[in-house]
C-alpha cells in the first residue's frame, strides 16, 4: 500500500482503538487522542522516529516525548502498532495494576521517554535530551508533542528560551493546534493566538501544517532541522475529535467517554474494523 | 608537629561545604564525561565558575527559571548524562517542586539535585530566601534520597557517592561556616546514621551545620555528668530507624535538632520510627511552626535556640521530665 493511504488507515486504527480503550476503561481524551493520531501515525508508523522497539533503549535511539500525556490513549495505540508492545495489551488501559497507565509512565511501558500527565513538563524534558546529544556528540533528535491549552503552562517558555539561547537545532516542538482545551476553546479561555509568531519570537524557526494531511507531515518531518541552528516548531493546525463527526470541535468530548453506539458509529466512519 | 605544639591552642578551621561540592564535582567530571552541571543564574552562589571554566560544554545555565531548570535535568538524564541540578534551595525546591515530584521522583531519573545555601543561611534575606521547609517537602517523595552532609569531607564523600548512585538525590549543602566532625577516615553511607559521640544518657540527633552544636551540647553534658550520644544523620533518606531504635532502648530519651521546620523533617522521621515501633520521650528542635524573622544566619539560630545551650537545656528537660 502506498505510504500516505497506509498512514490514514493507521491513523484512523489509532483513533478507534483509542476511543475503544475509553469505552473499556470508562476515562480517557478522546478529543485529543483523535487530533493527534495522524501526527503520531507519521512519527511512529511513517518511521520519521529512529527508533527500535526491540532494543526500546537503544542510547542513539530518537526520543519522543508525549508533553500532553492525556493523550494516552492514542500514544499507546501508536506505540503497539510500531512493535513496542503486542495490541493485545491495550485491552489492559487503566485496569488495576495495568502497565497502560492513565498518564505514560516510563518504568512501566518500553516506548515511553518520559513521564508526563502534568502539563508543561515535557518541553523541558526535550530540550534536557537535546542537550545530552549536543554533549555526548550524537546525532539523535528530539521531538516533543505539545497541546495549545498546554503552552499557557509558563515552563513551556522558559524551556523554549534553553532551546533558543543552546541553539537546539535537534530539537522540534509539535503543537496540537485543536484550539480546544479541557473546559472551552482556547481563544475563549486565554488567547493563544497568534501561535506561530509567539515561537518564532523565541527563536524557533516554524512551519505551519495540516495535523491531518500525512503527505504534508512526512515531507515536513522528512526536513528537520527547518533551519540549522535554530529549534524547529511545528505548528500543527488539528481538529479535536477529529474523524469522527459527533465529536468534532466539541469541547465536551474533551474526555468524553464514547458508548458502545458511538464505537459503532466511529468505526462506520473511520472506515476500520475495532482490532482490540 | 612537635610536642610543644600539641598543647597550643589552635583556632578552630571553619569550612565553607559549598568548596568541597564544587572541587569534588570538578574532579568527578574530569573523571567521567557523563557528569554535568545545569544552574539557574546561579554561577556564583553555587561556585561552579571553575567548573564552567574547565567544562564549558558540560554547563548548562537555563536563566532564572527553575521549574526549567529541573525539567532540563530530567531529559540530560534520559540522554545518559549524570546532571547535577544546582541552584539555591529556596528556590529550586519551593518553585519547582511538581517538577522535583514527577520528572525527578516519579520518573526515577538520575538526576543530583543540588539545593545550596539550604536553612536559614541567608538570614537577613528573609523568609523568601530561607529554605526551612525543603526538609520536609523532599523526604517524603518515594524514589528520592536525601542527604544533608555537616561537614566538607562528608560533602565530598556524598558527592562521590551520589555518582555511583543511580537514581535521584537531594543533596542540601549549606554555606554556614562549619568545622570538621567526622574522625579521620569516616566513610560516608547512604541510609545510615554516623556515631559522631557515644553515651547512654542521652541521644542527639543531628545533621547539617548543627552537628558541631550537638557536639558542643554533649561536651556540656559531659561537664554535668550526663553522657550523651551524638548521631550525625545526615542520610535523611534512606533513614537508619535501627540507629533510631537502638538509641531508644539503650538511652532514655532523644532531642532532634535541625535547620528546619520542627514539622515533617528530622524530628518527624525520629518521631514516625519511634511512635511505631518504640514509643520514647523526644524533644524536637528547630524552627518551631513559624517564618524566621530578618537577622543573621547565627542569630537565628540562637533566636530558636539552636546552640549548644538549646540542645543542652532540652537534653536536661527530656532527662527532667523523664526521671
Amino acid at each position: 500500500m502506498e505510504t500516505v493511504a497506509m498512514l490514514e488507515q493507521e491513523g484512523n486504527r489509532i483513533r478507534l482503538r483509542a476511543m475503544t480503550m475509553t469505552n473499556h476503561s470508562g476515562l480517557g481524551h478522546t478529543g485529543g487522542d483523535l487530533s493527534s493520531a495522524d501526527i503520531l501515525a507519521t512519527l511512529y508508523l511513517g518511521r520519521i522516529l529512529n527508533v527500535d522497539p526491540a532494543d526500546p533503549h537503544w542510547p542513539e535511539r530518537d526520543r519522543f516525548i508525549l508533553s500532553k500525556g492525556h493523550c494516552s490513549g492514542a500514544f499507546y495505540a501508536a506505540l503497539a502498532a510500531r512493535g513496542f508492545f503486542p495490541v493485545e495489551q491495550l485491552k489492559t488501559f487503566m485496569d488495576p495494576l495495568s502497565k497502560l497507565n492513565g498518564h505514560p509512565d516510563r518504568n512501566k511501558l518500553a516506548g515511553v521517554e518520559a513521564n508526563t500527565g502534568v502539563l508543561g513538563h515535557g518541553l523541558p524534558i526535550a530540550v534536557g535530551a537535546a542537550l545530552a546529544a549536543r554533549m555526548r556528540s550524537e546525532p539523535w533528535r528530539v521531538f516533543v508533542l505539545v497541546g495549545d491549552g498546554e503552552l499557557q503552562e509558563g515552563s513551556n517558555w522558559e524551556a523554549a528560551m534553553t532551546a533558543q539561547q543552546y541553539d537546539l537545532d535537534n530539537l522540534v516542538v509539535i503543537v496540537d493546534r485543536n484550539r480546544i482545551q479541557q473546559g472551552d476553546f482556547t481563544e475563549n479561555t486565554i488567547r493563544m493566538d497568534p501561535m506561530a509568531p509567539k515561537w518564532a519570537a523565541f527563536g524557533f524557526a516554524v512551519e505551519e501544517v495540516d495535523g491531518h494531511d500525512h503527505a504534508a507531515l512526512l515531507e515536513l518531518f522528512g526536513r528537520m532541522p527547518l533551519q540549522p541552528g535554530k529549534p524547529t516548531c511545528v505548528i500543527a493546525n488539528t481538529i479535536k475529535g477529529k474523524g469522527v463527526s459527533f465529536a468534532e470541535n466539541k469541547p465536551a468530548w474533551h474526555h468524553g467517554v464514547p458508548t458502545s453506539e458511538h464505537l459503532a458509529a466511529a468505526a462506520k466512519e473511520l472506515g476500520v474494523e475495532v482490532m482490540l | 608537629m612537635s610536642v610543644g605544639d600539641a598543647t597550643m591552642v589552635e583556632a578552630v578551621k571553619l569550612f565553607d561545604c559549598r568548596d568541597a561540592f564544587s572541587k569534588t564535582l570538578e574532579a568527578l567530571a574530569a573523571e567521567d564525561s557523563r557528569v554535568c552541571a545545569v544552574v539557574n543564574d546561579s554561577l556564583s552562589s553555587t561556585k561552579l565558575k571553575d567548573f564552567k571554566a574547565q567544562f564549558p560544554s558540560r554547563f548548562v545555565n537555563v536563566g532564572i527559571a527553575e521549574q526549567n531548570m529541573v525539567g532540563v535535568g530530567s531529559g540530560l538524564a534520559n540522554g545518559g548524562m549524570v546532571p547535577y541540578v544546582c541552584g539555591a534551595s529556596c528556590f529550586l525546591t519551593a518553585r519547582a517542586m511538581e517538577q522535583v515530584k514527577v520528572d525527578l521522583a516519579y520518573s526515577n531519573s538520575n538526576v543530583k539535585l543540588c539545593g545550596m545555601s539550604s536553612g536559614m543561611a541567608y538570614g537577613q534575606l528573609g523568609a523568601t530566601h530561607h529554605s526551612i521547609e525543603d526538609l520536609a517537602w523532599t523526604r517524603i517523595l518515594p524514589n528520592l534520597s536525601v542527604i544533608v552532609p555537616a561537614d566538607p569531607d562528608e560533602t565530598a564523600q556524598a558527592m562521590r557517592y551520589s555518582l555511583q548512585h543511580v537514581g535521584p538525590i537531594f543533596l542540601r549543602i549549606s554555606r554556614m561556616p562549619v568545622r570538621a566532625v567526622h574522625p579521620e577516615g569516616y566513610k560516608f553511607e547512604l541510609g545510615k546514621a554516623a556515631l559522631l559521640r557515644d553515651g547512654d544518657d542521652v541521644t542527639i540527633v543531628a545533621n547539617g551545620v548543627l552537628a558541631s552544636r550537638a557536639l558542643d551540647a554533649a561536651d556540656a553534658l559531659a561537664a554535668k555528668g550526663i553522657a550523651a550520644r551524638v548521631l550525625n544523620m545526615s542520610s535523611m533518606k534512606p533513614f537508619d530507624s535501627d540507629a533510631i531504635l537502638d538509641a531508644a532502648r539503650t538511652t532514655r530519651g532523644i532531642v532532634t535538632v535541625e535547620e528546619a521546620l520542627t514539622a515533617g523533617g528530622l524530628g518527624g522521621a525520629v518521631a514516625e520510627v519511634l511512635a511505631v515501633h518504640h514509643p520514647a520521650p523526644m524533644r524536637i528542635l528547630g524552627v518551631p511552626g513559624v517564618f524566621a524573622p530578618t537577622g543573621s544566619a547565627e542569630f537565628l539560630l540562637e533566636h530558636f535556640e539552636l546552640t549548644a545551650t538549646g540542645i543542652e537545656n532540652a537534653a536536661l528537660n527530656l532527662l527532667g521530665a523523664e526521671a
